[in-house]
């Protein structure tokens, strides 16, 4: 069973605005997923709807088996939310602040617990600084910490790197790693590329209020693997000659160009066949380019590729 | 019901309140003073009596409710609009806690707040003027029970706002007037005939003259009427958030 389960959820805003458009998803139990998509693509509104923040306008949100409106209690218990903004009471002290976090959630004072975390997060120094005395990266572990206080077994973590510099950002990776090995599962949405592909198991493309991919990183990796021959032509054909039917070609530039793409894993690639088979199909060329889709290629078409 | 949760916010909001607990006690101390210096012991010197009691006293129960008042709401308003203007309020709202429990602790830290200044207020009274209380236990029941609603309505406020200015808008504009000619410093039966009838139809009246009733065993309307008029209040409010919690208006959206 998915701990989180998102069924053909929609949101529309009181302004009419639709920021999710039927989503599905459904995240696995210790898993770390990381959701990509441009600004506004309904990240936090996603994130939003399964936390409580927000009400869904429609469809049904589990998590751990509990619906999250009807049985808000349980479900919520298991979820820790790290927001987007840095939403911190300016006056109050970092200490109290995240045994406040803790009570919220029903449980009992433990500042052994407490002071795990704050030590987790290399915050312990400042636990008696008031939230307005802190940097902004502080202020971004200081909310890590407050989702962590109540041990929750899901963590969401909406950009929990930006704004971060590069140190500190391995330091909230390490983190992530960390909770990971103890068998939370962490939802978290980024702009980062590199993130996605530094931590996360699977990632998920969302845009436009829907999900457009979730899948595995190794087999995004792989299809990162392919690499595109670009064939430009001398004349530009009508159509790819017959001949060439055997190959996984796609006509483009007007019917100047011939794009073949191959597994450069794989043992042959076929590229030196494909050449002389051009050839012998009377076709002279102007140019040859070959270049690797990165995880950034397969982003950008999907969220452009959309009608 | 989650009471460790419920005590955990309470706590906070309290703690917010004994950070700056000398400004919080002080000024309702300075300004009752000031209070009883002009009304008690300036004007009250031609005033004598006011339905058979001495002005300076007559005016405590009004004095201390005014400011029990305007305090309840204050404090309860700004502290659900604080957070929702800070956004820190996703944690309340994230947490498997119902909007039932957020009432009971902010409205709870409100009126624990107001309660404390009612208390200061008559303390510093005693230096002005004799106080015997007749009714005490019923003074404290009229005193408790208008901490509450009046936080509950401040609640209310503070979901509504979504601005400072409108934040400060319905105090000034409704309640202060409504507190200020509620008989606090009067009894509402010396005013000439139009203007006592359009007095009767503010709840405040009531609630002053109750809590008058408790001190002096004099009430300008039936103590029963009083009691009702609050508990309608407390009602009232009580109506108004639970719509607030079923529809998650202006706060989950
Ligand atoms: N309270 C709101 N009322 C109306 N529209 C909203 C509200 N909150 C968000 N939106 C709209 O919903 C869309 C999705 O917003 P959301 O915050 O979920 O995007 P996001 O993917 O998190 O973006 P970002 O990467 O910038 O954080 C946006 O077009 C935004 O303008
Ligand atoms: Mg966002």
């Amino acid at each position: 069973m998915p701990i989180v389960s998102v069924q053909d959820v929609t949101k529309t805003y009181a302004s009419g605005f639709q920021a999710l458009k039927g989503v599905n998803l459904e995240i696995d139990e210790g898993e770390i997923l990381a959701l990509l998509g441009p600004n506004g693509a309904g990240k936090t509104t996603l994130i939003s709807s399964i936390c409580g923040i927000t009400r869904p306008s429609s469809g049904r949100i589990l998590v751990g088996g509990h619906d999250v409106v009807t049985q808000y209690r349980q479900a919520r218990r298991l979820i820790g939310l790290v927001p987007q903004e840095l939403n911190l009471e300016p006056f109050a002290p970092v200490g109290p602040g995240v045994a406040f976090s803790r009570g919220l959630f029903g449980l009992r004072r433990d500042p052994a617990r407490v002071e795990a975390v704050l030590r987790q997060l290399s915050l312990w120094e400042k636990r008696n600084a008031r939230m307005r005395e802190l940097s902004g990266g502080m202020k971004r572990r200081v909310l890590i910490a407050k989702a962590l206080a109540h041990e929750p077994r899901v963590l969401f973590l909406d950009e929990p790197t930006a704004g971060v510099d590069v140190e500190l950002r391995r330091d909230m990776w390490k983190v992530v790693a960390e909770l990971k090995r103890q068998g939370v599962t962490i939802i978290l949405t980024t702009h980062y590329i590199e993130e996605a592909e530094a931590i996360a198991d699977r990632i998920g493309v969302i845009a436009d209020g829907q999900i457009l991919l979730v899948e595995e990183k190794a087999q995004l990796m792989a299809r990162m693997g392919r690499k595109n021959l670009s064939v430009h032509l001398r004349e530009p054909v009508a159509a790819i000659p017959a001949a060439l039917a055997g190959y996984e070609l796609e006509l483009c530039n007007g019917g100047r160009t011939l794009i073949y793409s191959y597994d450069t894993k794989s043992d042959g690639t076929g590229i030196t066949r494909l050449l002389s088979d051009l050839q012998a199909a009377g076709l002279s060329l102007r140019d040859l380019e070959t270049r690797q889709s990165s995880l950034e290629d397969i982003f950008v078409d999907l969220v452009k590729e959309r009608p | 019901m989650s009471p460790t949760a419920i005590w955990t916010m309470y706590l906070f909001e309290m703690k917010r309140f004994f950070r700056s607990l000398v400004q919080s006690l002080i000024s309702p101390v300075i300004s009752t003073s000031l209070y009883f210096v002009v009304f008690g012991a300036a004007i009250g010197r031609n005033i004598q009596e006011m339905d058979g009691i001495p002005y300076g006293a007559f005016i405590v129960p009004g004095l201390v409710m005014l400011s029990v008042m305007t305090q309840a709401v204050s404090n309860g308003s700004f502290g659900i609009y604080f957070p929702k203007f800070m956004g820190t309020v996703y944690e309340q709202l994230s947490a498997p806690v119902s909007f039932l429990e957020i009432v009971i602790a902010y409205a709870g830290a409100a009126a624990s707040k107001a309660l404390l200044i009612g208390v200061m207020i008559l303390a510093t009274s005693t230096f002005f003027v004799d106080l015997h209380i007749q009714h005490p236990l019923m003074a404290a029941a009229f005193l408790v029970l208008t901490c509450i609603s009046f936080s509950l309505m401040g609640f209310i406020i503070g979901i509504w706002a979504e601005s400072f200015e409108q934040l400060q808008l319905v105090p000034l504009l409704i309640i202060t007037p409504l507190v200020f000619l509620g008989g606090s410093f009067y009894s509402v039966s010396m005013l000439p005939g139009v203007w006592h009838t359009i007095s009767l139809f503010n709840p405040v009246v009531y609630l002053v003259s109750g809590f008058r009733w408790a001190f002096f065993g004099t009430a300008e309307v039936p103590v029963g009427l009083s009691l009702l008029a609050i508990a309608a209040f407390t009602g009232l409010c009580l109506l108004v958030i639970w719509r607030i919690f079923q529809t998650g208006w202006r706060i989950r959206q």
